[in-house]
């Protein structure tokens, strides 16, 4: 986006000296309201236990990293292992709506077939369905398939394209790719997987990365389906992990269960750092939930 | 690049699968992935549970039909499902319009060519990505405890506060304040919906002599219709749906008594709290039925109150 900086428009549009001063004091308050949860989420994660109340302050009087040894530990099995099983799933899950999804996206965006728009309206009503509709049904295919209490309930459905908001969001960027490249393509003899892989994927890159974040980060935070599948702990992700730790140690290791948390949301917050522009992009032109 | 394919690719534009199938064959071939899973975890799951939706079905044993006495006991003889219908509603009713009265009023600030505007948009966009987490339902459940920030806050105003999730008459205002906190991703279409109206518009209107106050009336909101008509349907549809939240602060409960009971919340407790199957799916095929009724009469709404530009 060209005018993304402040851009000074025409006259009456803009602040006054006086009048952006006070927008900057609203502005600063609203965000000074908005992180300092989040400040205060890591401070006490650093403060001993007896500090944390009744103390709204987030800096910590001596600060000591003890009490994530301690909730890393807080359970039968480590956090170590719950952050590793949490990273697998949102990485196949990364993988799988990848393939999935641009395959779909490609068939609806560009090739003819009978049958295209019918499939594409379907597709476009499952977006508002609620999954509670196929919950159950669901839940007993893969329970007499043997596949509770492994991932699978949580990776396969994103190989077959589950999350078909990511479809839409490729199909809106494959059709904005000048068909002018797929035509000298077929001239040259390439048949559509070629397009498909040479052309399109590589072309497609910036929405594929905008698919790969939220679905990893969507899947990091998934709390609904690892609850009813996984029910063994050394299979649980880092969110059922936590809700395990808050409901049993969690009580009495209040700077535990803070350093827990901010480590559950740090991988989010890494790709927030290093993808600001690509999520904020992404959700401007989509209009995607969060 | 074309140079490249010229000389790996002679003639394959028609393939095995063409020659087999017809042209209409590779349309379906890339489609294969997503058919099977429309078919097999979409549609064929959703007529499951229409079915099981008539039926008493605890895992164990063969569902047995029941013709409609799920739903008759869901409409006349449920108080829980009552709850969680005014539970849900206030919720909805609550934070979807605060929180996008919030987001475009921080929109219209951000848009009016102030300085730092990608600091601030970044920083109301984090809560609202980070939100959905148990961590950060964990961290509002201690935010608005008895012993937590917020009252910490209060009492250097000298105000006692009370554990605000532990009453049940202030509970799901913490969700509601949760559920604002997170205004960013509407903010940031506002943000970019604004970006479209033409600045000679206002121009025209100042040297007519409109207000500002005319102008936001007369203007800016006409031609943001469509987009707080999207954001309106995305976030009550996401609101409807809202489930991580309550039952991390209720652990699950829905308490104190039934105060954080979410549609959602409920829906899950008959399954897989109490393995009543059937009627969970009744439970689940009625959501689906407000969610449509809703989106329905959203877009009848739309024609008298959103301004599309031809």
């Amino acid at each position: 986006m060209k005018n993304d900086e402040a851009v000074s428009l025409p006259g009456h549009r803009g602040w006054g000296l006086l009048g952006s001063t006070s927008a900057h004091v609203v502005l600063g308050l609203v965000s000074l309201i908005m992180v300092y949860p989040l400040l205060w989420m890591v401070g006490s994660s650093l403060k001993p236990d007896n500090e944390i109340f009744n103390s709204a302050s987030i800096f910590p009087s001596d600060p000591n990293s003890s009490a994530y040894v301690r909730g890393w530990f807080g359970l039968k099995v480590s956090f170590g292992r719950f952050f590793a099983n949490s990273a697998v799933i949102a990485v196949l899950a990364v993988i799988g709506n990848l393939m999935s999804c641009s395959l779909a996206a490609y068939a609806f965006a560009r090739l003819n077939f009978k049958g295209r728009n019918f499939w594409f309206a379907l597709m476009l009503g499952t977006l508002m369905l609620p999954y509670h509709v196929t919950l159950i049904p669901q839940y007993v295919l893969f329970l007499n398939l043997g596949w509770v209490d492994t991932i699978l309930p949580l990776v396969v459905p994103k190989f077959l394209a589950a999350d078909a908001f990511f479809i839409f969001l490729l199909v809106q960027f494959f059709r904005g790719i000048p068909r002018e490249l797929d035509e000298a393509a077929i001239m040259d003899g390439c048949g559509p997987w070629r397009i498909y892989w040479k052309i399109m994927l590589p072309l497609a890159t910036p929405a594929l990365a905008t698919a790969a974040v939220f679905s990893f980060i969507w899947t990091w935070d998934d709390f609904f389906a690892p609850l009813i599948y996984l029910n063994d702990m050394s299979s649980y992700t880092f969110q059922i992990g936590l809700r395990t730790f808050v409901d049993s140690g969690g009580q009495s290791d209040f700077s535990g269960l803070m350093a827990m948390s901010v480590v559950g949301v740090i991988p989010i917050f890494i790709l927030f750092l290093f993808f600001q522009r690509l999520l904020i992009d992404g959700i401007a032109t989509t209009g995607m939930k969060r | 690049m074309t140079m490249a394919l010229r000389e790996a690719a002679p003639a394959p534009s028609r393939t095995w699968a063409t020659k087999l199938f017809g042209r209409d064959a590779s349309g379906y071939l890339f489609l294969t992935p997503w058919l099977v899973g429309i078919f097999g975890l979409t549609i064929g799951p959703a007529l499951v549970s229409l079915y099981l939706s008539f039926t008493r079905f605890d895992l164990i044993t063969d569902p047995q039909f029941v013709g409609l006495a799920n739903y008759k006991r869901i409409f006349f003889s449920d108080a829980k499902f009552l709850a969680a219908m005014k539970v849900t509603f206030t919720y909805v009713l609550l934070a979807v319009p605060l929180k996008l009265m919030f987001a475009l009023t921080v929109a219209m600030i951000l848009n009016k060519g102030l300085r730092g505007l990608t600091v601030y948009r970044a920083l109301f966009y984090l809560p609202s990505l980070l939100g959905g987490s148990v961590a950060i339902a964990v961290l509002w459940r201690k935010v608005f405890s008895g012993d937590g920030l917020f009252n910490d806050i209060l009492a250097i105003f000298g105000i006692q506060g009370v554990s605000w999730i532990g009453n049940p008459d202030y509970a799901l205002y913490t969700l509601v304040a949760l559920s604002i906190w997170q205004f960013g991703s509407p903010m940031i279409i506002f943000l970019a919906g604004l970006r479209q109206i033409p600045v000679d518009l206002y121009e025209a209107a100042s040297l007519d002599g409109a207000s500002k106050r005319r102008q936001f009336w007369k203007i800016t909101l006409p031609l943001l219709t469509p987009i707080i008509f999207f954001n309106a349907i995305i976030q009550t549809i996401e609101a409807f749906k809202a489930f991580t939240p309550a039952f991390i602060i209720s652990e699950g409960t829905g308490g104190p008594v039934n105060a954080t009971l979410f549609y959602t919340l409920y829906l899950f407790q008959e399954a897989f709290s109490y393995f009543r199957m059937g009627y969970a799916s009744a439970l689940a095929w009625i959501l689906l039925i407000i969610i449509a009724c809703f989106t329905a009469i959203s877009f009848i709404s739309a024609r008298y109150w959103v301004h599309y530009e031809e």
